[in-house]
C-alpha cells in the first residue's frame, strides 16, 4: 500500500506520521491518533472520577461526618457519575471504535476525518467547563447526575455551566456517532458484507444509532432546565401547568438507552475476545447481532422503570415492568452464546480472556439485580437504596469498564507492536477482581438493610459493610496506576508482537502488521478466504 | 435432575431466612437481607424479592457452572481440540423459552401484588404527608368519617443533629433509644402516630423539591413531588416503632430527614388523636363529616 | 462516476491530512457557551466573551467550509466521499428531529397528562382536591397559579396559516430550483433559489411580527405558564432553524452564482434542500399541534 497519494496538494507521504507535535495530535485526522487521544482522555477522566469516588468512600468509611460537608459530598457524587459516564466510559468506547472499526472493515480511515477530530477536541473543553464549576463560588452541580428539578435548579452558578457542558458533550457524541455510522455503512471493503462484520463493529453501528436518537433528547431536557431557571418557563412547575415528573420522563427516555450505549460495545468486545481464546467460532453469530438490535429496540420503551415510585398509573407501572423484564431474553441469549462458544473450545487464559470471563460472570450478576429491580413492588423497597448502586456498578464497572480494559489488553499488541507482561496482567486482573467485589457486593446488603443512596452519613448498623466497601474502593484506586505501569513497561521492554499475537484471532485487523502502520488499507484490501472473523468471502 | 435438589435447598433456605429475620430488629450490623416488615405490602415485597433472588441464584448456578466446567474441561493446556460447530437449534430454543417462563413466574405475582397495592379505596383514615427541605409535615385529615385538623412537623432528633455536624467529635454509637438500639440519624422529635389494623391512606406531596417517604417496614416508598399528590396506603399489623429515611436526593440535608412511625392499637390512637385535636384547635371546630368535605374516592393510585 | 480532475485518484477515498479548524471551533464553542453561562449568572464579561466565541465560530465555519468547497471544486471527492457527506447530513437531520421530539414530547405530556391531572381528571383527583382546588383543566393554560398573568393566543387561521403556505411554497420553489440545477438551467435555478430565500425571509418577518404582537398585545410570553413555555420554545427553535436554513440558502445561492455546482455534483445544494424540507415538516407539526389543535 505504498504510494497511493490521493492528490498532489499534499506533500506528506501516506505512510508517514506528521512530524510536529501539534500536527500530530491537535490537527490530526488520523483515526488511530484520534483513537489514542480518546483513550488517553478517558483514562484521565477515570482517574478523576475514581478520585471523587475515593472522596465519597472515605466519608462513608464510618458513621459521622469526618471529612466533607454534605453539600460537597453531593457535588462529588454528581460529578463522579457525570465524569465516569460522559468522560470515561463513552469516550473510551469511541476511542476503541476509532482505532478498530476502520481496521475491522478494511477502510482507510473514518468517513469524515475532520469532523472526527472535532468530535474529540470538544470533549476536553466540555469537561474543563464542567469541572471548572468546582472552583466557582457555590461549587459544582450537586443535584445528582440525573439533575431532577426542582432540586437541580437550586444549584447556583453551576447550573448554566453544567447544561452547556452537556450540550457540548452531546454535540461531540452525535458527531462521533454520525461518523461511525457513515464509516460502517459506506467504507466497508468489498466483500465485508454487513452480516460478516465483526461483532464489535456491529454493536457500535447500533450504539451509534442510539446515540443519535437520544443525545438530542438529553439536550432538550437540560435546555428546559435552563429556561426554567433563567427564562421563567414552567415546564417542570405544576403551578404553571407543568410537572416535575415530566423532566424525569424526558431524561430517562435518554437515560435508559444511555446505559445500553455503555454496554452494547462491551458486548461487542467480549464477542471478539471469547472466540479468539476459545479457538472456536462465535456461537450463533446472527443471533448475537439480532440480540443487540432487540436490546437497542427495547431500550426505548422501558425508561420509566427508573420512576416506579413517582406515582404512575397502574397501567404504566405494569407496562414498564413487563417491557423491562423482556430485556433479559436477548441478554440471556448473549450470555448463553458466550458460554457455548467456550464449550468444546480449546481455551487459554491470556489476560484479555480473563477480563472477558470476569465480564460475563459479573455483568450477569448486575443483570440479575436489574431484573429484581424491574419487579415494581420489590422496587418500591429497592429504589434509591444501595441495592441500586450495587446493580449499576456491577453493570458499569465490571461490565463496561472491564470490557474496556479487556479491549485494551486485546488490541494493545496491534497498536504498539509490543506484548505485555502476562504475569502482571494477571495480577492486575485478580487484584481488581478482589477489590471490585469487596467494594460493590456488600452494597447489595446495605441496600436491602435499608440504606438510602446519596447520603453522606448513616446509621451505625450500616457501618461494617460500608467499611468493607470503602476498603474495596481504596484497593480499586490502585488499579489505574497498575495499568499505567504495565503498559509503560510493555512499551519500553515488552516482547515484540507478531502480526497475529493471539493464535485464534481472526479478522482484518490481524491482517496488517503490528504495530498497525499510520495508514492502513489506503487501497481496499482484497478479502481472501479465512480472513474474516465471520462468514467467508465465497459464502 | 440435579436441579430439584438445588431448588429444595433454596426453598429451605428461604423459609429459614424468613423465620430468622421475622423476629429480628429492623437494622442490625452485618445484615444481609431485606426485613419482611409488618404489613401485607412489605411481606409481598419480601416474598417477591426472595422469589426473584432464588430464581437468579438458580440461573447463575447453571450458567456459571457450565462456564466453569468448560474452563476446566476444554483448556488448551490439557490438549483440548476445538470443535467447529457454532449452532444448536435445540439449545437455543431452550434458553429462549425457559427464561421466558421464569420471567412469567416473577411477573405474575408482581402483577397481583401491584394491583392490590394500587387500590387505595376503603381506607379508614387519611394522612397528608408533605416533604420540606429538610423535615416532614404531617396532617391528619380524617379518621372514620370525622375530619381532623391535626398538623405537626417532624424533624431529626436533636442528639443525632448535634452528632452529625462535621467533626463534631461526638460518637454516633452513643445515640441510642431506651431499648439500647442505635438510632443515629433515624430518630425524630415527633413521630407519626398511626393505628394498627387500620387501612390508612396517605396523600403525599412535596413543598420545595422532590422527597420520598420511605419506611421499609411498611413495604413501599412514595415520591413527594411539589404540586402533585401521590396516594398510597398501609395497614400495620403490629404495634411498634418503625423507622425510615427520605429516599430522594433533596439537597444538602437529604441524609438527615428521617421518618419514624409509631404504631399503636386503634383505641390508644383515637385517644391520642383527640388530644391533639383539642390541643391544636381549642374552640373545637365543627367536625364536618368527611363525605361532605369531599375527600374524593379514587379507583387507583394517582 | 465523479468527474475527477487530474488531482484526484478516483479509486481512493480522500483522507485529508491535518486540519486546524476543529480546534478553533472548540475554542469558539467554549467561549460562546462559557460566555453565555457567565452572562446568565450576571457576570459583566459574559456578553463580550460570548461575542468573541461567536466570532471564532464564524471564522471556523468560513475557514472549514471554504476548504471543503475548494476541495470539492478541485474534484478530489469521489462518489464514496459524496455518500459519506450525504449520510452525515441525513443523520444530522435525524438528530435534529429528535431534539424537536423532546419539546413536542413536553407539549404532549403537558396537554395529555400534566394539565388534566392538575385539573383533577383521571389520576389527578387528589392532586386537584388538595393542592389546586378550583382549577379546571383547559388548553391553553398557564396553570393553576396563572403564571405570567392572563394571556391570549394567536389564532391559527391568520398569520400562522399564511406562514404555513409560505413555507410550503418555499418547499416547492426549492424543488423547482433543484430540477433546474439537474437540467443544467442556470437562470431558473437562480430565480427559484432566490424566491426560496425571499419566502424564508418573509416567514421570519411574519414570525417576528407575531412574537411582537404576542408580547406587546396578547401578554403571551415565554413566562406564560406551560403554554407560553411550549409555544415559544417550539416556535423559537423552529424560527432559529429557519434563520439558519435561510443563511445556508443564501450561501448556496452565492455559490450557484459563482457556478459552483453542476448537474450531478451538487451535494451542498441537496444538503441545504434537505434541511429546508426538514424545517418545513417541523413547521407542519407545529402548525397542527401548537396552533390548530
Ligand atoms: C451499563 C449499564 C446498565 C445495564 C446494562 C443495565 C441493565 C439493566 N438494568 Fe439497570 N441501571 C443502570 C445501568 C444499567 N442497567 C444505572 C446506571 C441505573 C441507575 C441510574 C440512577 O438512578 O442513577 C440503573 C437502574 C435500574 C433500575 C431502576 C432502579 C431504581 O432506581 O429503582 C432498573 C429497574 O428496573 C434497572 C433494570 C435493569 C435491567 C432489567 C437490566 C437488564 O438489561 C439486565 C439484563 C441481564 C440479565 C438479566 C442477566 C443475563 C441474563 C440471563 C442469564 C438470562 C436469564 C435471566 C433471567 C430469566 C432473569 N436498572
Ligand atoms: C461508569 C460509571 C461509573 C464508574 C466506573 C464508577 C466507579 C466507582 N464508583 Fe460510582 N457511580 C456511578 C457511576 C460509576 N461509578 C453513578 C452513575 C453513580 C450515581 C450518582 C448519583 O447518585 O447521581 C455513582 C455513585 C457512586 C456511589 C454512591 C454515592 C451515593 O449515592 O452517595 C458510590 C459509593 O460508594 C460510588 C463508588 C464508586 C467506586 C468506589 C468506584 C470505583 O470502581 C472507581 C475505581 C477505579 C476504576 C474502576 C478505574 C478502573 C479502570 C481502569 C484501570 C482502566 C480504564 C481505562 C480507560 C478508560 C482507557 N459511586
Ligand atoms: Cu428529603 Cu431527601
Ligand atoms: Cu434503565
Amino acid at each position: 500500500m505504498a504510494n497511493t497519494s490521493a492528490h498532489a496538494d499534499h506533500h506528506d507521504d501516506h505512510d508517514h506520521k506528521p512530524e510536529g507535535f501539534l500536527d500530530r495530535w491537535l490537527f490530526t485526522t488520523n483515526h488511530k491518533d484520534i483513537g489514542t487521544l480518546y483513550l488517553i482522555f478517558a483514562f484521565t477522566m477515570v482517574i478523576i472520577g475514581a478520585a471523587m469516588s475515593v472522596v465519597i468512600r472515605t466519608e462513608l468509611a464510618s458513621p459521622g461526618l469526618q471529612h466533607v460537608q454534605p453539600y460537597f459530598f453531593n457535588q462529588m457524587t454528581t460529578l463522579h457519575a457525570l465524569v465516569m459516564i460522559f468522560g470515561a466510559v463513552m469516550p473510551a468506547f469511541v476511542g476503541l471504535a476509532n482505532w478498530m472499526i476502520p481496521l475491522q472493515i478494511g477502510a482507510p480511515d473514518m468517513a469524515l476525518p475532520r469532523m472526527n477530530n472535532w468530535s474529540f477536541w470538544i470533549m476536553p473543553f466540555a469537561f474543563t467547563m464542567l469541572l471548572g464549576t468546582l472552583f466557582m463560588p457555590g461549587g459544582g452541580p450537586a443535584g445528582g447526575w440525573t439533575m431532577y428539578p426542582p432540586l437541580a435548579l437550586q444549584g447556583g452558578a453551576s447550573v448554566a455551566f453544567m447544561v452547556f457542558a452537556i450540550h457540548m458533550m452531546g454535540i461531540s457524541s452525535i458527531m462521533g456517532a454520525i461518523n461511525i455510522i457513515a464509516t460502517i455503512l459506506n467504507m466497508r471493503a468489498p466483500g465485508v458484507d454487513l452480516l460478516k462484520m465483526p461483532l464489535f463493529t456491529w454493536s457500535w453501528l447500533i450504539t451509534a444509532f442510539l446515540l443519535i436518537a437520544v443525545m438530542p433528547v438529553l439536550a432538550g431536557a437540560v435546555t428546559m432546565l435552563l429556561t426554567d431557571k433563567f427564562f421563567g418557563t414552567s415546564f417542570f412547575n405544576a403551578a404553571g401547568g407543568g410537572d416535575p415528573v415530566m423532566y424525569q420522563h424526558i431524561f430517562w427516555f435518554f437515560g435508559h438507552p444511555e446505559v445500553y450505549i455503555m454496554i452494547l460495545p462491551a458486548f461487542g468486545i467480549v464477542s471478539e475476545i471469547i472466540p479468539t481464546f476459545s479457538r472456536k467460532p462465535l456461537f450463533g453469530y446472527q443471533a448475537m447481532v439480532y440480540a443487540v438490535a432487540s436490546i437497542a429496540f427495547l431500550s426505548f420503551i422501558v425508561w420509566a422503570h427508573h420512576m416506579f415510585t413517582v406515582g404512575m398509573p397502574l397501567g404504566g407501572e405494569l407496562f414498564f415492568m413487563y417491557a423491562t423484564m423482556l430485556i433479559a431474553i436477548p441478554t440471556g441469549v448473549k450470555i448463553f452464546n458466550w458460554v457455548s462458544t467456550m464449550w468444546q473450545g480449546s481455551i487459554s487464559f491470556e489476560t484479555p480472556m480473563l477480563w472477558a470471563i470476569g465480564f460475563v460472570v459479573l455483568f450477569a450478576i448486575g443483570g440479575f439485580s436489574g431484573i429484581m429491580l424491574a419487579l415494581v413492588p420489590a422496587d418500591f423497597q429497592y429504589h434509591d437504596t444501595y441495592f441500586v448502586v450495587a446493580h449499576f456498578h456491577y453493570v458499569l464497572v465490571t461490565g463496561a469498564l472491564f470490557s474496556i480494559i479487556a479491549a485494551i489488553y486485546y488490541w494493545w499488541p496491534k497498536w504498539t507492536g509490543r506484548m505485555i507482561n502476562e504475569t502482571w496482567g494477571k495480577v492486575h486482573f485478580w487484584w481488581t477482581m478482589v477489590f471490585v467485589n469487596l467494594t460493590f457486593f456488600p452494597q447489595h446488603f446495605l441496600g436491602l438493610a435499608g440504606m438510602p443512596r446519596r447520603i453522606p452519613d448513616y446509621n451505625v448498623a450500616f457501618a461494617d459493610w460500608n467499611l468493607i466497601s470503602s476498603i474495596g474502593a481504596f484497593g480499586m484506586f490502585v488499579t489505574p496506576w497498575m495499568m499505567i505501569a504495565i503498559f509503560a513497561m510493555s512499551k519500553k521492554q515488552g516482547a515484540i508482537a507478531p502480526q497475529r499475537p493471539w493464535e485464534g484471532a481472526h479478522g482484518l485487523e490481524w491482517e496488517v502488521p503490528s504495530p498497525a502502520p499510520h495508514h492502513t488499507f489506503t487501497n481496499p484490501p482484497v478479502i481472501k478466504p479465512g480472513m474474516l472473523a465471520h462468514g467467508d468471502v465465497t459464502h | 435432575m440435579r436441579n430439584i435438589g438445588k431448588w429444595g435447598l433454596g426453598a429451605g433456605l428461604t423459609a429459614g431466612w424468613a423465620v430468622a429475620f421475622a423476629a429480628a430488629p429492623e437494622r442490625v450490623p452485618w445484615q444481609l437481607n431485606m426485613h419482611p416488615g409488618v404489613t401485607q405490602s412489605s411481606h409481598d415485597a419480601y416474598d417477591l424479592h426472595m422469589l426473584a433472588l432464588w430464581i437468579c441464584v438458580g440461573i447463575g448456578l447453571i450458567v456459571f457452572g457450565a462456564m466453569f466446567y468448560a474452563m476446566f474441561a476444554f483448556r488448551k493446556s490439557k490438549g483440548a481440540v476445538p470443535a467447529t460447530w457454532s449452532h444448536n437449534t435445540i439449545a437455543e430454543t431452550i434458553w429462549t423459552v425457559v427464561p421466558i417462563l421464569l420471567l412469567v413466574a416473577m411477573a405474575w405475582p408482581a402483577t397481583k401484588v401491584l394491583i392490590n397495592e394500587a387500590y387505595t379505596n376503603e381506607s379508614q383514615m387519611t394522612v397528608k404527608i408533605t416533604g420540606y427541605q429538610w423535615k416532614w409535615g404531617y396532617d391528619y385529615v380524617n379518621w372514620g368519617d370525622k375530619a381532623y385538623h391535626v398538623h405537626f412537623i417532624s424533624r431529626l432528633d436533636e442528639k443525632s443533629d448535634r452528632t452529625r455536624q462535621l467533626r463534631s467529635g461526638l460518637n454516633p454509637g452513643d445515640v441510642k433509644d431506651a431499648q439500647g438500639e442505635n438510632t443515629y440519624l433515624i430518630d425524630v422529635d415527633k413521630p407519626l402516630v398511626l393505628p394498627t389494623n387500620t387501612k390508612v391512606r396517605f396523600v403525599v406531596t412535596g413543598d420545595d423539591v422532590i422527597h420520598s417517604w420511605w419506611v421499609p417496614a411498611l413495604g413501599w416508598k412514595s415520591d413527594a413531588i411539589p404540586g402533585i399528590i401521590n396516594d398510597t396506603w398501609t395497614n400495620i399489623s403490629e404495634p411498634g416503632i418503625y423507622r425510615g429515611q427520605c429516599a430522594e436526593l433533596c439537597g444538602q440535608d437529604h441524609g438527615f430527614m428521617p421518618i419514624v412511625v409509631k404504631a399503636v392499637p386503634p383505641e390508644d390512637f383515637k385517644k391520642w388523636l383527640d388530644e391533639q385535636e383539642a390541643a391544636q384547635n381549642p374552640p373545637a371546630p365543627a367536625a364536618a363529616p368527611v363525605a361532605q368535605q369531599g375527600v374524593p374516592s379514587m379507583p387507583s393510585n394517582g | 462516476m465523479s468527474d475527477a480532475t487530474a488531482h484526484a485518484n478516483p479509486g481512493v477515498y480522500y483522507v485529508p491530512h491535518g486540519t486546524k479548524w476543529p480546534i478553533v471551533g472548540s475554542f469558539g464553542l467554549l467561549f460562546t457557551l462559557g460566555g453565555a453561562a457567565f452572562w446568565l449568572n450576571e457576570h459583566a464579561a459574559g456578553p463580550m466573551v460570548m461575542a468573541l466565541g461567536v466570532a471564532i465560530i464564524l471564522f471556523m465555519v468560513f475557514g472549514w467550509f471554504g476548504t471543503v468547497i475548494r476541495e470539492s471544486v478541485a474534484g478530489v471527492y469521489n462518489k464514496q466521499v459524496d455518500t459519506s457527506f450525504r449520510m452525515g447530513m441525513m443523520w444530522f437531520i435525524f438528530s435534529e428531529v429528535m431534539f424537536f421530539a423532546a419539546f413536542f414530547g413536553a407539549l404532549f405530556y403537558a396537554r395529555a397528562l400534566s394539565v388534566p391531572w392538575i385539573g383533577g381528571e383521571g389520576d389527578g383527583a387528589l392532586t386537584n382536591f388538595f393542592l389546586w382546588k378550583g382549577y379546571a383543566p383547559a388548553w391553553p393554560t398557564n396553570g393553576p397559579e396563572s403564571i405570567g398573568g392572563a394571556f391570549e393566543t394567536i389564532p391559527a387561521w391568520g398569520v400562522p396559516l399564511l406562514n404555513t403556505l409560505i413555507l410550503l411554497s418555499s418547499g416547492v420553489t426549492i424543488t423547482i430550483a433543484h430540477h433546474a440545477l439537474r437540467a443544467g438551467k442556470r437562470k431558473p435555478l437562480m430565480i427559484f433559489l432566490g424566491l426560496t430565500i425571499l419566502l424564508g425571509c418573509t416567514f421570519l418577518w411574519y414570525q417576528a411580527h407575531e412574537y411582537m404582537e404576542a408580547y406587546k398585545e396578547l401578554n403571551l410570553t415565554l413566562g406564560s405558564g406551560v403554554y407560553g413555555s411550549t409555544f415559544f420554545m417550539l416556535t423559537g427553535f423552529h424560527g432559529l432553524h429557519v434563520t439558519l436554513g435561510t443563511i445556508m440558502l443564501i450561501v448556496i445561492w452565492l455559490r450557484c452564482a459563482r457556478g459552483h455546482f453542476d448537474r450531478d455534483h451538487h451535494f451542498g445544494f441537496e444538503a441545504v434542500a434537505w434541511y429546508w424540507h426538514f424545517v418545513d415538516v417541523v413547521w407542519l407539526g407545529l402548525f397542527l399541534f401548537v396552533y390548530v389543535l
